[in-house]
């Protein structure tokens, strides 16, 4: 085999923590087109995300990107219960600022803006970091979230307890969990077999 | 075998009926596949590109580097059932113990996140643990250290001791997958044995 990583020359890179939408690209070869077979296509869940180079690589492996895509849409879509959307964006956000995964940011920052409608409050977590003052309930969210992203992992009871103190239930401190923990999946994955490019 | 206990209840202790157990069960779909992406990477369909011994292996170092003594268990077991996995467990978990740190650490695209360039340890690997290693277990070791606690340290350059060792692009892919994944999983675990103990 002679398998090979592609060195990018990114004019412009991000270097910034932003909401605006930025592009990303491969280290590895990902699957072309023309190479996905049904199984593939299966895996990849949603069948535009072949069009994606961070799909299409990790498609190379197509049951473990089946059960991820799976547990992901689930923990951040199924808001028929449980902690508000934004709220779980807000996790996935604070995650991927303390681990410094600028594309997954990006991405989850724009929902919670989006979901909130706190777009400030959101650039405030970007821009000064894990330790900005966002109110307290979403302070309990970032805090816990970061307690979780550290290794090790840092959470204890007195999180869930300010979490339950602001007002979450136990189901919603689980999904805070949940979002968080995710986050510390994909931001190893997006930092560490491509990196970010300007929009576009 | 394992297609009857879910992996993440087994390692946080929930019995049926517990409110943790209630907490995962109004969740189903994310339970389910959990525990599918477990059998993904435990027990694949395809080892042909990275091996049960490779897998279980990395997946003992990296609860080690989390510091989770329970979960570094249910994984050595696991591994010591694999030909030649006691030595490579005892060698793994030493070498796992002496290097433990704390993340994440690493240094960003030059500019103005640069002032929170924080250092920390890179995971070398020595030759006596390398000769019982070998040479792809090594370099997986190596990457799953990187990935653990300073992801944002990757490079294009790691990728090729990846590949310079042995590695697939598809392999890299499986474990880039492994290391992430269980990077959740202890997390889920974390969260859910503090919710369980309330």
């Amino acid at each position: 085999m002679s398998d090979t990583v592609i060195e990018p020359t990114v004019e412009n890179p991000p270097v910034v923590f932003t909401q605006d939408k930025i592009g990303w690209t491969a280290w590895l070869q990902p699957l072309a087109e023309g190479e996905l077979t049904d199984r593939h296509y299966e895996a990849l869940v949603d069948k535009a995300r072949a069009k994606s180079a961070y799909f299409a690589l990790l498609v190379r492996d197509p049951d473990i990107l089946e059960a991820r895509t799976k547990t992901d849409n689930d923990i951040f879509y199924n808001t028929k219960d449980g902690l508000p959307r934004a709220e779980r964006e807000l996790a996935a956000t604070a995650a991927s600022r303390l681990n410094g995964c600028i594309l997954c940011a990006s991405v989850h920052s724009r929902f919670a803006s989006q979901y909130s409608k706190r777009e400030a409050d959101v650039q405030k977590l970007l821009d000064e970091g894990v330790g900005a003052d966002l109110g307290e309930r979403w302070n309990a969210i970032v805090s816990a979230s970061v307690a979780l992203s550290t290794t090790p992992p840092s959470f204890t009871a007195d999180h869930a307890k300010r979490l339950r103190e602001a007002g979450l239930s136990d189901e919603e401190i689980s999904d805070v969990v949940h979002g968080a923990a995710f986050f510390n999946w994909a931001n190893r994955l997006m930092l560490s077999i491509g990196e970010p490019t300007p929009a576009g | 075998m394992t297609d009857t206990i879910d992996v993440i209840d087994h390692l946080v202790g929930i019995t049926p009926g517990a409110p943790a157990d209630a907490l995962r069960s109004r969740r189903p779909i994310t339970k389910e596949h959990a525990q599918k992406s477990w059998t993904a990477l435990f027990e694949p369909v395809d080892e042909s590109q990275a091996s049960l011994v490779e897998r279980f292996a990395v997946a003992v170092f990296v609860a080690v580097l989390h510091g989770d003594k329970s979960i570094k268990e249910f994984y050595g077991t696991k591994l010591a059932g694999l030909e030649n996995g006691t030595v490579i467990l005892a060698t793994v978990k030493a070498l796992a113990e002496l290097n433990a740190a704390k993340g994440p650490y690493g240094h960003y695209p030059e500019g103005p996140l640069s002032a929170e360039n924080t250092d920390g340890p890179a995971l070398d690997i020595g030759p006596t643990d390398r000769a019982i290693l070998g040479d792809r277990l090594s370099a997986a070791l190596e990457h799953a250290y990187l990935l653990t606690y300073h992801p944002r340290d990757a490079s294009p350059a790691e990728l090729q001791k990846l590949l310079s060792a042995g590695w697939s692009t598809t392999g890299v892919v499986t474990l880039s997958q492994l290391v992430s994944f269980l990077a959740f999983q202890i997390r889920v675990v974390a969260g859910l044995r503090v919710l369980a103990a309330a």
